[in-house]
């Protein structure tokens, strides 16, 4: 077990390393930093453009670049934004701070709802929950997220104004000023987190319910699952020690695999939602063609998805010992 | 291993019988339309007796031992009757079917590489068993599987109690099936094709596994294959099922040397022997028919050489033939006496240079 | 014994007549093909979704090339409600909705089908490659293909988009440069499970060169996998492409997505639902129809188990 864990450990070190790289190019061809510069009107002095050109580090050739800036990141320096009073990483450190709460949260609900549902399905195979349950997964998995969430913003308004007074929150993270302490400022959170949560949640249960829903039902239909019901275990009992238990492991891959589209949904999800969280910083970042703050993001997100990766492979290992000595 | 004095339909001594079942009929209902797996199979199994049930695949066979303990998947529709002393099974709850299975009646399924939870080991699976019909600690039970675990023939079997299955191989896990399966001593095993997915060489000790479990626990065996040799090792008496009906059934004796259905004799004649002298092994032509358009009449008339027109229109039942014992549904049953398999099945190819030695 | 072998032995009713050989064959043959087919023609919704899908394929098409509006049209009507003039309602300047929709629909569909095509096509070649060949070769192959797979989507398509952005067929080259990475996993597993088959083993002791065994046996018999995933590949380009467009960096104007016309309709869904809502709806009801499309392939080509009718 501890060399499979070592193994794989290494072997996420280069697969980090070569990322990076590949995400700098992508984002020095990206854009243009001076772009901005270039065009404005009266026209910006060669000199002012020079300066920054070599501010941004773009005298250099690409490789020169992509060494500094990951010597730098190293370091804690995350290199030069196009705004020259942005420090890039500490705004990044606390824009992710507050996209992690939201992805958190959603991931965990989506979780948790897609092994019920999904479960409940496969063990009531046919009948009318399993019909809706799959419809609905359907067409949650065929909602534009930027739509649901929308829709969800109107109802959260509907809702405010059927019930009188402000519960969900529509714009934001939290409020800017919040009177009564901190189980105050914990329901204001609370409230901003519900509406975001349902839309970036929804699209990830559609689609694990189904997956959580095919492997259940591929585990009662096996062998040792007969096995177990010859042995006189009872129906629930073979439900929780045998056939659960085997069916819920390959969710782990699923989650990990999916929290790519997770990050994606979720700058869609704080564009519509307003919040200043990862997803507006990197969509800012891009139309301002800062080249070293999108490198940041990339970087960051492809580390945690990595990262989560990793975690995913040893508790798969944990949970089933076929997969240990691979 | 034959009992001169085992009848199937001569007055019971009550307590004779563990296992009864009656006119026991399966229906699948599919895309295709309705497969008839299993069409009216009737028979009795004593004490301690070893029966074994022989047939192709589809006949039928394994899904008769799936109705009378109560595994078949939801969809299945089962009717007719199986008494397990004197309790009706079928039609019973899960939780009344529960305190039978791995109590009184134990199952040992084809295939042991997917027979065993992968994610538990054997000795907590073995244990599982035991803890489940008595009331014994964690730790007494895993004693009770190591000592099951040694009677098998694991070696090592304190070690090997904390293996998981994907560790063995198949013959071992084959074994710590058979293991569970008498576990808690019952009075019925039954062997789905134990040894259908293990080499030859793993099947011996297999059938040497079953035989020490059922002289550990008195058990009766059900012993399902369609491999002959095994069941004329074995088996005390013997079922022959063709397309979801019995067809031929008898003392081991009764069936090998005397046997009163075309379709035995064929299944006989496929085999190569050591016992009988035969230069040529005469294979039965053609395919069972399609479970879902099954034809009127005996279902073997396409193949059977000595088919008649009443075949065709009326299916024959199971009637008493040499003895009130055995049993074969046959309207020519009679035409069988003396006859060899190469007198009624052509083989069907020919080499040009056969050497004819003396009869 | 003898080798007399005639039907005298056997008595007169031993003929083996045509009739006698039909009782034993009471199933009728059929190729492949038609297998697929007719096990797709099964599903209900699958069927019924073909025929709404190639409905609305040809109402974009074929109705907006006839529509009595184009899409740059300044009709005069300011944001008006749905009307026999305007099905689908005006916008603020004047654009009739329906036509926009039209449009939108066909670029969304374009861009989705031509994703779906080259991912396919890369991603097949790409994972059957690395699947066939193992060892280093897949491996280095396959870290290539889940480094892809680390990044959002989303957000490299958004970065790429922003300069490369506008005419759909680049954004359509953008998300298929992405998503090659997930066929070629799907292909990988599939060859790796095929190639252990004797039918490959076969094809080498005769001489069949790695190419031929790879084109001519492995991605055929996987040609339904394939198929499948692509189907599903259509659905989830066309969410990608709405969701880059609706950001601002996919489809730009004068061009126009469905994605693009939900964000222009952000802040009038109360005032004027009619401009947010019919976009939207397209959007579902094309992913809608192809998902339900490729579930009904994925049981037509490899059906689980013979589904029990209730």
């Amino acid at each position: 077990m501890l060399a499979y864990a070592v193994r794989r450990i290494l072997v996420s070190v280069p697969i980090l390393v070569v990322s990076t790289f590949i995400v700098f190019v992508l984002a020095s061809l990206s854009g243009d930093p001076l772009a901005e510069l270039r065009t404005r009107n009266p026209p910006v002095p060669q000199r002012t453009l020079d300066l920054e050109a070599q501010r941004l580090h773009l005298d250099e050739s690409l490789l020169q670049r992509y060494w500094g800036w990951i010597t730098g990141v190293v370091q804690g320096d995350f290199g030069p934004s196009v705004q020259s009073t942005l420090q890039i990483g500490p705004e990044i450190a606390g824009r992710f701070l507050v996209t992690f709460r939201l992805i958190a949260v959603a991931m965990l609900v989506a979780l948790v709802l897609a092994v019920l549902v999904g479960v409940i399905s496969a063990v009531k195979q046919y009948s009318g929950t399993d019909y809706t349950a799959t419809f609905a997964g359907f067409l949650f998995l065929s909602m534009p997220s930027f739509w649901l969430a929308i829709l969800l913003k109107e109802a959260g308004i509907g809702f405010n104004n059927a019930v009188g007074s402000q519960v969900l929150f529509t714009i934001g993270d939290s409020s800017v000023f919040v009177a009564g302490g901190a189980w105050a400022e914990f329901t204001d959170v609370l409230g901003h987190l519900i509406l975001p949560t349902i839309s970036l949640a929804l699209l990830s249960f559609a689609a694990w319910s189904r997956f959580q829903r095919a492997s259940m039902l591929e585990v009662l239909g096996s062998d040792y699952v007969r096995l177990a019901r010859a042995k006189g275990l009872r129906r629930g009992q073979v439900m929780t020690r045998h056939a659960l238990r085997t069916a819920l492991i390959p969710l782990t891959t699923v989650t990990a695999l999916d929290l790519g589209a997770i990050i994606s949904g979720a700058v869609v999800t704080e564009t519509v939602f307003q919040w200043r969280g990862a997803g507006s910083f990197l969509l800012e970042s891009v139309e301002r063609d800062d080249v070293y703050a999108v490198s940041a993001w990339l970087l960051v997100s492809a580390t945690f998805i990595i990262l989560f990766n990793l975690v995913a492979d040893l508790l798969y290992a944990v949970l089933d010992p076929r997969i240990r000595y691979v | 291993m034959t009992r001169p004095d085992a009848r199937m339909d001569s007055p019971r001594v009550a307590g004779d019988t563990v296992l009864e079942v009656d006119d026991l009929q399966v229906d699948f209902p599919t895309d295709d339309g309705l497969v008839r797996a299993v069409r009216g199979v009737s028979y009795r199994l004593g004490r301690g007796e070893v029966l074994g049930i022989v047939g192709e695949s589809g006949s039928g066979k394994s899904v008769t031992s799936l109705a009378v303990m109560g595994l078949l998947p939801g969809s299945a529709r089962v009717s007719g009757s199986v008494r397990f002393r004197g309790t009706e099974l079928l039609g019973a709850s899960d939780r009344e079917l529960s305190r039978v299975r791995g109590r009184q009646i134990s199952m040992i399924f084809q295939d042991p590489m997917t027979a065993l939870n992968p994610v538990y080991p054997i000795g907590q699976q073995i244990a599982e068993a035991i803890r489940v019909h008595q009331d014994v600690r964690r730790g007494a039970a895993v004693e009770q599987a190591v000592e099951l675990l040694d009677l098998v023939r694991i070696p090592n079997p304190r070690e090997r109690a904390a293996s998981y299955p994907h560790e063995l191989s198949g013959g071992m896990r084959q074994r710590v099936v058979i293991a569970i399966a008498m576990a808690n001593r019952p009075d019925v095993i039954v062997a789905d094709e134990p040894t259908t997915a293990l080499d030859v060489t793993v099947q011996a000790q297999i059938l040497e596994a079953l035989e020490t479990a059922k002289q550990e626990t008195g058990a009766a065996l059900i012993l399902i294959t369609h491999d002959l040799g095994v069941i004329a090792g074995q088996a005390d008496r013997v079922l022959v099922m063709y397309a979801g009906k019995l067809v031929e059934a008898g003392t081991v004796e009764d069936v090998f040397y005397a046997p009163r259905m075309p379709y035995t004799l064929g299944l006989l004649g496929s085999l190569p022997r050591l016992d009988v002298r035969t230069e040529r092994l005469n294979p039965i032509s053609g395919s069972p028919p399609s479970a879902v358009a099954m034809p009127a009449g005996c279902p073997f008339t396409p193949r059977c050489p000595l088919a008649q027109d009443v075949c065709e229109s009326e299916e024959p039942n199971p009637r008493p033939t040499t003895s009130d014992d055995h049993l074969a549904a046959c309207h020519f049953s009679y035409r069988l006496d003396g006859m060899t398999p190469g007198d009624l099945f052509r083989p069907t190819s020919r080499d040009t240079e056969v050497r004819e030695g003396p009869r | 014994m003898s080798d007399r072998m005639g039907p005298d032995r056997m008595g007169p009713d031993h003929v083996r007549g045509p009739d006698r050989v039909e009782r034993e064959f009471t199933v009728v043959e059929r190729s492949q093909g038609q297998l697929v087919l007719r096990r797709f023609l099964r599903h209900r919704l699958a069927v019924a979704s073909l025929v709404v899908l190639l409905l609305v394929v040809l109402l974009a098409f074929v109705g907006g090339a006839l529509w009595r509006y184009d899409v740059g049209d300044l009709t005069g009507d300011y944001s008006q409600a749905p009307s026999w003039q305007h099905p689908f309602g005006t916008d603020a300047v004047g654009h009739d909705a329906f036509a926009q929709v039209l449009r939108g629909t066909q670029v969304s569909i374009g861009i989705a089908v031509l994703v779906a095509v080259f991912a396919t096509l890369m991603g097949t070649i790409w994972g059957a490659t690395a699947g066939y060949y193992r060892g280093a070769v897949d491996t280095v192959m396959m870290r290539i293909s889940d480094l892809v797979l680390t990044l959002p989507l989303l957000a490299v398509a958004a970065v790429l988009g922003h300069n490369l952005g506008g005419s759909w067929w680049l954004i359509a080259f953008v998300i298929a440069g992405l998503y090659w990475a997930y066929v070629s996993r799907v292909t990988r597993g599939v060859v790796l499970s095929l190639r252990e088959k004797e039918f490959v083993e076969a094809s080498k002791a005769l001489g069949a060169s790695d190419a031929r065994i790879i084109f001519r046996h492995l991605i055929p018999n996987a040609l339904g996998s394939i198929i499948v995933n692509a189907t599903i590949l259509v659905a989830i380009a066309i969410l990608l492409e709405t969701a880059l467009s609706f950001l601002g960096f996919g489809v730009r104007p004068p061009d126009t997505s469905l994605g693009l016309l939900v964000s222009s309709a952000e802040t009038a869904v109360q005032t004027r639902p009619w401009l947010f809502y019919f976009p939207g709806l397209f959007i579902i009801v094309i992913a809608l129809t192809i998902n339900f499309i490729g579930d009904g392939l994925r049981d037509a080509f490899d059906p689980q188990q013979t589904k029990v009718r209730e």
